[in-house]
């Protein structure tokens, strides 16, 4: 991930509240922001609203931030708590919409041709209905595979709990499929 | 030879794809302006504790009248 570090300076201005110096970090930070949020929730416009989210709780809470620290990793955790606030109130866990499906299945040829659409659309909406939790750790480590490590900063807890939750997630996705009658 | 959750791993990555293709994949719209909408509506609204604050004071002159005129003084 390409580093995108800002001068003391600014963030120190930042700190003390500072628009200015705040405008400079959003137009800075939020392309970074809007994607990691956009890999968790799948649906860019709600990926744009959860980026001035996002950013609303960054400047909410400027005074919090220590001017020494990694800017763009305390943006990434507040983006993945703002993300996971909205996976738990949205209507996607109890009912996935039609298009939903479609949209997030893949455009290239299968290398398994055995896995038919159904099956695909299956899965995806039993992984759509797991908990939130469990869901973000497997579509950032197993989907967007994106390196642990960064998934647990992220996330706010260990490498190895990111692991568990993937595992859970799995585990979870394939009892479900077993109630239907599907044997992955 | 897979494990069943090695099938369940592969199963789900040929079900869902990666929403990002390209590394400079960014907002369809510049989001400053709702950003700024954000800020100015969070700054117009009254706290609630502002609110409770009012309110105790108006209850406070109802039931002692007789200090309305020591608070006009004090303001």
């Amino acid at each position: 991930m390409p580093t995108l570090e800002q001068p003391r300076e600014v963030l120190q201005r930042f700190a003390l509240g500072e628009i200015d110096a705040f405008e400079e970090l959003f137009r800075r930070h939020q392309s970074e922001v809007y994607r990691w949020i956009l890999r968790i929730v799948r649906d860019p416009a709600i990926a744009e609203d959860l980026t001035v989210e996002t950013f609303w709780r960054i400047h909410r809470s400027h005074a919090r931030f220590d001017p020494g620290r990694s800017f763009e990793a305390w943006a990434r955790r507040i983006a993945s708590n703002a993300a996971l606030d909205h996976l738990r109130s949205s209507p996607c866990e109890v009912a996935l919409p039609e298009h939903f499906s479609d949209r997030q299945l893949p455009q290239q040829a299968l290398p398994n041709p055995g896995i038919s659409l159904e099956l695909r659309q299956k899965t995806a909406r039993a992984f759509a209905r797991l908990p939130p939790k469990l869901r973000i750790a497997a579509t950032l480590a197993l989907i967007e595979e994106q390196p642990y490590k960064e998934i647990a900063e992220a996330l706010g807890i260990s490498t190895g709990a990111v692991k568990l939750r993937v595992f859970r997630a799995l585990r979870l996705l394939r009892k479900t499929l077993q109630r239907q009658g599907i044997e992955p | 030879m897979t494990t069943p959750d090695e099938r369940m791993e592969q199963l789900l990555k040929q079900s869902l794809r990666p929403t990002i293709t390209h590394p400079g994949t960014t907002p369809q719209r510049d989001l400053w302006p709702a950003m700024l909408h954000r800020l100015d509506q969070t700054s117009n609204r009254i706290p609630w504790f502002d609110w409770a604050l009012l309110a105790a004071v108006v209850m406070w002159l109802a039931i002692f009248p007789r200090a309305i005129p020591v608070l006009l003084y004090h303001l």
